[in-house]
């Protein structure tokens, strides 16, 4: 069996006047929410062989996040890595990372795609679904276990007024949340490891997307207004002084909370 | 001045099995008649008592909030709670009605069909928005907070379908000025063979306890590690405020509450009008979680809690004495 993995990487912390991410240098790590991903991915290879290809698409220093993909044990990393994908929605995202799939499963066919539930502190957890349309694969996402037996993938999720158990034969794509598993640390053999695996960098014209069907002008969607919140108003903080419950009822009656 | 759409905006009417509406779904109808015609999609499985479509008092209480019409989706013998089934059929309706607009609740399988639905129909996606308004280019422009409740964003969608998924508590829902008698109009759905090709095993509706939903709760409750896994305070109040009771994180993992309570970003992300923190200190995937709550009551007895820096009204002092104290004093006011 061979899995592949999918990180989205991305740490942000604001929007800059154009609507775009800002990121600060030195950002560029994996997103914590991929460890689960990359976690998951290792665990069944190690259970049913194949190898983890880690995958991200993003400006140069997204390249940390794949190099820390090496170092957890993953066999390749793979970089899109073009201007042309600055300010792309999740659907130019997307795109890109299908094609990036399908050449990857050129060389060898690929069994299961595993990304992270959501980008930590990102714009939306749509990237999952996204992929498996442009992909055209089954998705199970927000898998709280996850099991591969007879060629099919299983996994347990919960929903918000439910929980499911689905299945789906190979290949698939899955998403997996924080409840999945404990991330291992890089081991000091797997970060010398790492140094000698090459992140193998591809651009837009490698994997035959048009540069106008992605990045920020091609985005459906645009950040039109920008602001921090302001901060709250009028806010109280007490010692009780025994009696500080009684005041916080008369508060909520006051403020018609209740 | 304020533009319409032309075309009609489709609203998902979320129902439990029994076929009764979720609470959320008033809210979007509220926010829909803002943008232009109603109409509502209704998605059923097969088998289930909602099959056939809105009984007469759903239909009627839709009347109230101007649905014009309501499509109910016949998806053939495919699975209706697979997310990629439900949005073949919805991208179908949207097609068939020339709809503007599609609005659903923000839950996880929803926006699973916002990204599908996107993806078939190149429609541009919204989803855990706060709000939605038509600008004066006839665009969609939905508001939505990002970086853990911590900026406000408007985002324009560019395509001539907009896919808006709103968080629960966005709008108080209110009637139409004029009330409606929507029409039923059937639409059966080829759906692919690619959308059912995973299978729902398992499917466990959790059981309606006396307390509303988490998500959709007005007031919410919520236990940390300060209630060193005792959440008799924390239940005794949220039943007084008729709210939900949340978890942080760490009271979930030490298994003194179920996964499903926990708050946070890789949990529910709530927005209650009001949330009542206690023994919560406010770490940065819960307050992702919980910061765009309308007011923030902290109960801890460490001052030092960062859930302090965000809360409206913050006692430092110890949860098991405040919260029976607060409980007692509101039944005594409430009579």
């Amino acid at each position: 069996m061979c899995v592949k993995h999918v990180p989205d990487i991305q740490s942000e912390r604001a929007l800059g006047p154009d609507g775009r991410v800002v990121r600060d240098q030195g950002d560029g790590t994996l997103n914590e929410l991929d460890e689960n991903a990359l976690e998951a991915a290792l665990a069944l290879v190690e259970e049913h062989g194949g190898e983890v290809v880690a995958l991200t698409v993003g400006p140069d220093d997204a390249v940390d996040a794949v190099r820390k993909g090496l170092q957890m044990g993953a066999e390749q990393a793979v970089h899109v890595l073009d201007d042309a994908v600055a300010g792309s929605d999740v659907f130019g995202t997307a795109t890109v990372l299908a094609a990036a799939i399908r050449r990857i499963g050129a060389d060898a066919p690929v069994d299961l795609v595993v990304t992270g539930m959501a980008g930590l502190d990102g714009l939306t957890s749509l990237l999952p679904s996204a992929l498996a349309a442009e992909l055209d694969l089954p998705q199970l996402t927000l898998a709280a276990e996850l099991t591969v037996a007879d060629g099919a993938v299983t996994v347990r999720r919960e929903l918000d007024h439910a929980s499911e158990v689905l299945t789906a034969p190979l290949p698939a794509l899955v998403s997996v949340t924080d409840q999945a598993n404990d991330p291992r640390y890089p081991n000091f053999k797997g970060i010398m490891a790492a140094r000698k695996k090459p992140v193998d960098v591809l651009t837009l014209a490698d994997l035959g997307v048009d540069p106008a069907s992605v990045g920020g002008d091609a985005a459906w969607t645009e950040v039109v207004e920008a602001a921090p919140r302001p901060p709250r108003e009028n806010r109280v903080l007490v010692n009780d002084d025994g009696e500080a419950g009684l005041r916080l009822a008369a508060w909520l009656v006051e403020n018609k909370l209740v | 001045m304020t533009t319409t759409l032309t075309g009609p905006v489709l609203v998902l009417l979320d129902h439990a099995s029994t076929g009764a509406l979720r609470t959320t779904v008033l809210e979007l109808l509220t926010i829909a008649r803002s943008l232009g015609p109603v109409h509502g999609a209704w998605v059923a499985a097969a088998g289930t008592p909602a099959a056939a479509g809105p009984d007469d008092a759903t239909l009627a209480q839709l009347g109230e909030h101007g649905v014009e019409a309501v499509h109910v989706l016949d998806l053939g013998s495919a699975d209706a709670r697979l997310s990629p089934v439900v949005a073949e059929g919805l991208t179908a309706l949207a097609a068939g009605t020339g709809a503007a607009a599609l609005l659903l609740t923000s839950s996880f399988e929803n926006k699973e069909v916002a990204a599908r639905v996107g993806v078939a129909a190149r429609a541009g996606v919204v989803v855990d928005a706060s709000g939605a308004e038509v600008d004066d280019q006839g665009r969609v422009v939905a508001a939505k907070t990002v970086f853990a409740g911590t900026w406000t964003t408007r985002c324009a969608i560019r395509t001539a379908l907009a896919v808006v998924a709103l968080k629960a508590n966005s709008v108080q829902p209110v009637p139409a000025d004029a009330a409606t008698v929507p029409a039923i109009e059937r639409l059966i759905v080829a759906v692919s063979e690619a959308a059912g090709r995973a299978s729902v095993v398992e499917h466990t509706e959790r059981v309606a306890s006396d307390r509303p939903a988490l998500g959709e709760a007005q007031v919410v409750v919520v236990g940390g590690r300060g209630t060193n896994g005792d959440f008799s305070a924390v239940e005794e109040l949220a039943d007084v405020l008729g709210g939900a009771v949340g978890a942080t994180r760490v009271a979930t993992d030490e298994g003194w509450i179920g996964h499903d309570a926990q708050i946070g970003q890789t949990g529910v992300t709530i927005a209650p009008k009001l949330y009542i923190g206690a023994g919560v200190s406010g770490a940065v995937h819960h307050r992702g979680g919980m910061q765009s709550s309308g007011t923030i009551v902290a109960v801890n007895s460490d001052p030092e809690s960062p859930i302090f820096e965000i809360a409206d009204y913050g006692i430092v002092g110890d949860l098991f004495t405040v919260l029976p104290q607060t409980a007692a004093e509101l039944r005594r006011l409430q009579g």
